[in-house]
């Protein structure tokens, strides 16, 4: 059983939902992307999205695009990103760590090599934004023979052949994207999304997470009330732009963020 | 390796790929649009309704075939073979891009699509995009990077007048590539009621197939007009490329036969030694970038490179999968010049046949005059003349160092 597999069976054990934050990596800094991870986990992550920092995020908004410009202009590199879950594993053991990014810069490095230096820095997912099944025959196989979850996106334009072949080629978790759009824009339809995830859920087995559009404690609750975790992203990278200044302070604003959002989705547990 | 017709059909493959390259590197929300664009796309293609409609409108509305012209004394003055220009600059909204614009918005009325987004980097695909949606009367947005808004201002004023709206794209290197991202992002947030017309045989499937289709005119057209007036196929043709639309328009007809010989154009910029230039074909490696599988330009972390071009509209650090393959297999000859050669073609052209070409075919131009010069007087080079140079008379201009 993979790390993500067991953190979400145990979550679901206890009738309880994941709260899965999203940062870039090297984001203000790289010096502060392993302590911002802990923080993380201290104000109640039960799995963390690293995003791989790239030039071209074509399906991020403005948020997550700065993100990555501000990661690159200190040379934020995927070998750096790998450096970095390498040292956050010499505290956390537990938590798993889910890659999240586009195919470029893992290709450059060569998918091998990747799936390797992955797996030797403790990394348990790898979702890229721009891979769909159809094009991973190559690279999945090396995902699955080093138990490394694939994980893949579901948008509310995937028709339902898709949504079983997409989780047949999927582990660990599927993510559904909440609206038609690019990270952090639009607003969230709650009840068009629990009529979606219900339907996700006759399809397949495996937990389905949501993101896009949760931004506090209210949409993070309802959103749990009809899926297995949610997924936080371009708040947090927002909260990140604004404090950049202030190590300290931003640790703070991270977690006075987080931690309402989880004892919203914990105010759920029956 | 010898191409056949049965090769070329099975191509690109049922995933888009030709080859190694192409394919749909997206995210999951547009994968549905693409497979209905494609699905669309087959059942049209055979259509005779659509097919009349099409080629009428090339003959009526853009002015075709473009004429196939003899540049008798810029051959008499570069001393070797016989220089014929294939006029795509006469085209209505002067270039090539138009082709393309007039077969897409047909599908787009098909598909009853009432919104159409375009991106662009010399402003012509923008032009030719809001040319045809006024047409249409369909709702059109441009999305343009902030530095090509500044180098290629007519075509932005053009586009206004045309009622389009010119979105200014201020992230990443402010050129064609993030006008082309942030066209993908307003596709994934508008894909019900939005078609995306991309103007380059690049991006996801089934565009490098559709668009090549629609260009291919200019290479059937060209075919016919040198075996009229020469008795003969020609024996090499010349064209620039950026993502390539002009030039796989021009290539794609005579792939099977070998006796001619192919030449893209890329902008070398400042040299390629110089790291600043848009050539991922001369000095570039395989990745995916903008929905497929290419050459690109890109640092060993995989990072996107900047480009740099005097042109606007080659300044693209991809190109498309249709190129990559052709390079692949030896088919087509990719090579590059400078900015400084560019121009030099520009002027050369301008001076000795009363013809401004743009400056992307301005590439094409001092290449072929390069390769006429080397080739006996008996032999015939094509050159693709993809645009016209009114929208760089600022350009032009700001480098001799005056004022309009």
């Amino acid at each position: 059983m993979s790390r993500i597999e067991g953190v979400l069976k145990s979550l679901k054990g206890q009738g309880r939902k994941a709260l899965i934050p999203y940062i870039t990596a090297g984001d203000p800094h790289l010096d502060q992307t392993v302590d911002l991870m802990h923080t993380l986990v201290d104000a109640g992550a039960d799995i963390i999205e690293l995003g791989v920092p790239f030039s071209d995020p074509m399906a991020d908004g403005p948020v997550i695009q700065q993100a990555c410009e501000r990661a690159l202009r200190h040379g934020t590199s995927l070998r750096q990103v790998l450096a970095m879950v390498k040292t956050f594993r010499e505290k956390d053991d537990a938590t798993p760590i889910v890659l999240m990014g586009y195919l470029n810069p893992m290709e450059a490095m060569g998918q091998e090599k990747f799936a390797d230096a992955a797996v030797d820095a403790g990394v348990d997912g790898i979702l890229t934004v721009d891979l769909p099944p159809e094009e991973a025959d190559e690279v999945a196989p090396l995902f699955t023979a080093r138990n490394l979850d694939a994980i893949f996106l579901l948008a509310p334009t995937t028709t339902d052949d898709r949504i079983r072949a997409i989780s047949e080629h999927s582990s660990g978790y599927v993510y559904y994207v909440s609206f038609k759009g690019v990270t952090g824009a639009g607003k969230i339809d709650v009840d068009e999304v629990a009529s979606k995830v219900a339907h996700i859920h006759e399809l397949t087995a495996l937990p389905v997470a949501v993101g896009f559009g949760i931004r506090d404690a209210a949409t993070a609750a309802a959103v749990g009330r009809v899926s297995d975790g949610v997924i936080v992203g371009s708040v947090l990278v927002d909260t990140i732009a604004r404090n950049q200044a202030d190590p300290d302070q931003l640790k703070r604003a991270l977690s006075d963020l987080l931690h309402p959002m989880r004892e919203a989705l914990d105010s759920l547990a029956s | 390796m010898k191409l056949t017709e049965e090769m070329l059909k099975a191509l690109p493959d049922a995933r888009g790929h030709f080859g190694a390259y192409g394919g749909r590197f997206v995210s999951e929300t547009l994968f549905d649009s693409l497979l209905t664009l494609e699905r669309e796309y087959k059942r049209l293609k055979d259509d005779p309704e659509f097919q009349a409609e099409f080629d009428r409108d090339l003959a009526h509305y853009v002015g075709r075939p473009s004429p196939l012209y003899f540049a008798e004394r810029l051959s008499r003055e570069t001393g070797g073979a016989q220089i014929w220009l294939k006029r795509e600059d006469l085209n209505h909204t002067g270039a090539h891009k138009v082709n393309n614009t007039i077969g897409q918005a047909l599908l787009a009325r098909f598909l009853g699509k009432k919104r159409v987004i375009a991106e662009t980097g010399a402003g012509q695909h923008g032009v030719a995009t809001a040319t045809v949606c006024a047409r249409l009367g369909l709702e059109c947005h441009v999305f343009m990077g902030e530095e090509d808004i500044r180098r290629q201002s007519p075509n932005v004023y053009r586009m206004k007048l045309l009622g389009a709206e010119v979105h200014s794209v201020t992230s990443g290197t402010r050129t064609l590539k993030d006008a082309m991202n942030d066209a993908m992002r307003d596709w994934v947030a508008n894909v019900d009621d939005t078609f995306y017309i991309i103007g380059t045989v690049a991006g996801p499937h089934p565009y490098p197939l559709l668009v090549r289709d629609f260009q291919s005119v200019i290479g059937r057209e060209t075919r016919e007009q040198c075996l009229d007036r020469t008795g003969k196929l020609p024996d090499a043709l010349v064209a620039c490329v950026g993502g390539g639309s002009n030039a796989i328009g021009m290539f794609y007809p005579f792939l099977t036969d070998e006796s001619v010989e192919l030449y893209g154009v890329e902008a070398g910029g400042l040299g390629i030694e110089s790291g600043q230039h848009a050539a991922p074909l001369s000095a570039g490696r395989p990745g995916v970038l903008h929905g497929n599988r290419t050459y690109l330009m890109e640092d060993e972390n995989g990072q996107i490179a900047g480009t740099h071009s005097v042109s606007a509209g080659l300044d693209y650090p991809g190109v498309g999968p249709e190129h990559s393959w052709l390079k692949d297999i030896g088919r087509a000859h990719y090579v590059s010049v400078t900015d400084d050669e560019a121009l030099d073609g520009f002027r050369k052209l301008t001076r000795v046949e009363g013809i401004m070409p743009a400056l992307e075919t301005a590439h094409a131009v001092a290449y072929a005059i390069k390769l006429a010069a080397s080739m006996d007087k008996d032999k015939v080079v094509v050159i693709n003349i993809s645009g016209r140079g009114d929208k760089d008379m600022q350009t032009i201009a700001e480098i001799d160092g005056i004022e309009v």
